[in-house]
C-alpha cells in the first residue's frame, strides 16, 4: 500500500507541474485548472488510503462547511471582488497551516529533533503573521478599514521589535521544545506583526503585497511537508512560494521600487508638496462628455488606459459598448495595460475579459508604449499613478523611474476621473494640466454611457 | 506515532525544495501577463495540498485538542480548493479572442 501511495503522490506533483505549465497560455490554461484540480483530488485519495484516517465524520464535516462557504464564493463574487477573495483565501491558506503546524508541535512535544521544530517554528511565525496580514488586506480592499498607510513615528521600529520577539521567542523555543507555553505567546506576535506590516501599507502597494502574501502561504505549506517528510507538500508548496515570489517581483519592477521599500516605505502616506504655490496656479481644461464623443468621431487609432477607477465604477462594461460603437465606426481601439493597474497582478485583464472584451487586444506596457505616438485620442480610464509623466521627469517624485504608459505622447488625452483627487501613491499629475489633456469629470461609467449616447444620435 | 525522520530524508527533501523553487520560478516567468490573476487563483487552491498534512495529523492525533486544530484546517483548506479551483475556471472561461477577420 505503502508504494501505491509513493506512487500516486508522485502522479499528483506531475498535475502540479503541468498544471503551471498549461497555466502559461489562454489556449490550455482551463486544462491546468482541471491538472491542478485532479493532482489535489489524487493527494487526498492517496493520503485518505495511506494513513487509514477513520474520522470521516469530521472530514466529512469539514468538507461540507468548505463547499457551503467556499461554492457560492465561486459562483457569485462579481469579478471587481477578486482581489478581495485573493487576500481571503491567503488567509484561510496560511491560517490552516498555522494550525496544522501547531496541531503537529502538541502532537510531537516535548520531544522534537531540532531540525524538526526549527522548521515547525518558521513555519508557524510565518502562517501566522500571513494568517492577520492577509486578513488586513482584505479588510482595506474591501473598504471595511482605510486603504491609507497607517503611520506613525517610529512605526518601522515597533513592527521589527514585535517580529524580533515572535523569532526570539521561537528560538526559544527550539532551544527546549518542552516549553509549550512559549508557543502561544509567539503566535501572538506573530500574529501582531503580520497586522502591523499590512495597516502601514497603501492600497497602491496592494498587488505587490498580495503577492508576497501568496509566496509565504506557499512556503509555509512547503515547510510542512519538511515536518511531516512529505515530499508532495514540499512540492505544491514551493510551487506556489515561487508563483508568488516572481509575482511581487515582477510588481516591485512594475513600480521601480524594492522589497523593502514597499514594505516599510509607506508610499502614499505624505503628500509631496514640490513647489506647491505653482501648482495651485494651474488649472486644468474640463470637457464634457460630448466633447469627448465629439473628438472620438474624428479619431483613427484610441488607446484605453483603464486603472483602479474604473473598476470601483464597474465601467468596463460599458467602455466594451463604447468600444463596439467605435469599431463599427472604423475606429481601432486598444487597452493599455499597466503591471501594476488595479489591486492585484493582473486585475484589469480579468475586468475586461468579464466584459466580453477579446483578450488580442489587451496590450503589455512594452507592447503598447510604442504605438502611443500614432494614437489620436488616449482615454485614462480610471487611472493615474501608472500615466504620470513625473515618473519618467521629475527626480524629485516619490514615483520617478516608475515605467509608465506613456499617454501623453498620444495626439490628445482625455481623462476620465471623479474629481482632482491624487492617486494612491498622493503625488500630483502633470498630465491633467498639459494643454492637450481633456478633463472629463464624473463615475467613468455615466460618462461613457452618455459619450455612447451622444455618438448613437 | 510520526515516523522519525533520518538525516538522509532531510537532505532528500532539501533537494526536492531547491528543484521544485528552480522549476517553479521557471514555470511561473512564462505564465502570460493576462493570466496573473487567474494563476494567483490556481496556486492558491494548490497550497490547499496542505489539507494532506492535516489529514496526516488527524490520523494519529493524540487527543481532542490536536484533532480539533487539523479539523480546523481541513475546513479551511477545503475552502479554498474548492473556492480556488471553481473561480480560476469561470475567469479563464471569459478570456476569449475575437474569431472575426479582424488582425491584430
Amino acid at each position: 500500500m505503502a508504494t501505491l501511495v509513493g506512487y500516486l503522490y508522485v502522479l499528483a506533483a506531475v498535475l502540479f507541474i503541468l498544471s503551471l505549465k498549461w497555466m502559461s497560455e489562454v489556449k490550455t490554461s482551463r486544462r491546468g485548472n482541471w491538472a491542478g484540480a485532479g493532482g489535489m483530488l489524487l493527494a487526498v485519495v492517496a493520503t485518505l488510503l495511506a494513513f487509514g484516517v477513520h474520522r470521516y465524520d469530521l472530514l466529512i464535516g469539514a468538507i461540507a462547511i468548505g463547499l457551503i462557504i467556499g461554492v457560492p464564493i465561486a459562483l457569485k463574487l462579481p469579478m471587481t471582488a477578486v482581489p478581495q477573495r485573493t487576500a481571503m483565501s491567503h488567509a484561510f491558506g496560511s491560517l490552516a497551516v498555522a494550525l496544522i503546524g501547531t496541531a503537529e508541535y502538541y502532537q510531537r512535544a516535548p520531544n522534537i529533533d531540532t531540525f524538526i521544530i526549527a522548521v515547525l517554528v518558521s513555519e508557524m511565525i510565518l502562517g501566522y503573521l500571513t494568517f492577520t496580514g492577509s486578513a488586513i488586506a482584505f479588510a482595506k480592499l474591501q473598504d471595511l478599514i482605510s486603504g491609507k498607510p497607517l503611520i506613525y513615528p517610529g512605526r518601522n521600529v515597533v513592527s521589527l521589535a514585535v517580529l524580533g520577539i515572535a523569532v526570539a521567542l521561537g528560538l526559544a523555543l527550539v532551544i527546549n521544545p518542552a516549553n509549550s507555553w512559549l508557543l502561544p505567546v509567539m503566535a501572538l506576535f506573530a500574529l501582531g506583526f503580520g497586522f502591523l506590516l499590512v495597516m502601514g501599507i497603501g492600497g497602491a502597494d496592494m498587488p505587490t503585497v498580495i503577492a508576497i502574501l501568496n509566496s509565504y502561504a506557499g512556503l509555509s505549506a512547503a515547510a510542512l511537508g519538511f515536518v511531516l517528510n512529505n515530499k508532495l507538500l514540499i512540492v505544491a508548496g514551493t510551487l506556489d512560494g515561487a508563483s508568488g515570489l516572481i509575482l511581487a517581483i515582477l510588481m516591485c519592477k512594475a513600480m521601480n521600487r524594492s522589497f523593502t521599500n514597499v514594505l516599510f516605505g509607506g508610499l502614499g502616506a505624505v503628500v509631496q508638496k514640490s513647489g506647491s504655490g505653482v501648482q495651485e496656479a494651474r488649472t486644468v481644461q474640463a470637457y464634457s462628455p460630448e466633447d469627448l464623443a465629439t473628438v472620438l468621431e474624428f479619431a483613427r487609432h484610441v488607446i484605453v488606459a483603464p486603472g483602479y477607477g474604473m473598476a470601483v465604477a464597474q465601467a468596463h462594461h460599458a467602455m466594451k459598448e463604447l468600444q463596439e460603437l467605435l469599431e463599427t465606426k472604423g475606429v481601432d481601439v486598444k487597452y493599455a495595460i499597466h503591471p501594476v493597474a488595479g489591486r492585484m497582478p493582473g486585475h484589469m485583464n480579468v475586468l475586461l475579459a468579464e466584459a466580453n472584451i477579446s483578450y488580442d487586444k489587451l496590450l503589455e506596457l512594452e507592447e503598447v508604449n510604442p504605438l502611443f505616438g500614432e494614437a489620436d485620442v488616449a482615454i485614462v480610464l480610471g487611472a493615474n499613478d501608472v500615466v504620470n509623466p513625473a515618473a519618467r521627469t521629475d527626480q524629485s517624485s516619490p514615483i520617478y523611474g516608475m515605467p509608465i504608459l506613456d499617454v501623453d505622447k498620444a495626439q490628445s488625452v482625455v481623462v476620465i476621473k471623479r474629481s482632482m483627487a491624487s492617486g494612491f501613491a498622493g503625488v500630483d499629475n502633470e498630465l491633467f494640466y498639459d494643454p492637450k489633456t481633456m478633463m472629463v469629470f464624473g463615475d467613468a461609467k455615466k460618462v461613457l454611457a452618455q459619450v455612447v449616447a451622444t455618438l448613437r444620435k | 506515532m510520526p515516523t522519525e525522520i533520518t538525516q538522509n530524508d532531510i537532505i532528500v527533501n532539501l533537494l526536492i525544495f531547491l528543484m521544485s523553487s528552480f522549476l517553479g520560478l521557471e514555470l511561473i516567468r512564462h505564465v502570460s501577463k493576462l493570466l496573473h490573476t487567474p494563476l494567483m487563483s490556481l496556486t492558491n487552491a494548490i497550497s490547499s495540498v496542505s489539507v494532506v498534512a492535516a489529514l496526516i495529523v488527524i490520523a494519529h492525533a493524540k487527543n481532542n485538542f490536536i484533532l480539533t486544530l487539523a479539523t480546523i484546517g481541513v475546513a479551511l483548506a477545503a475552502t479554498n480548493a474548492i473556492s480556488g479551483f471553481m473561480i480560476t475556471e469561470r475567469i479563464l472561461k471569459m478570456f476569449r479572442k475575437d474569431h472575426g477577420g479582424e488582425k491584430k
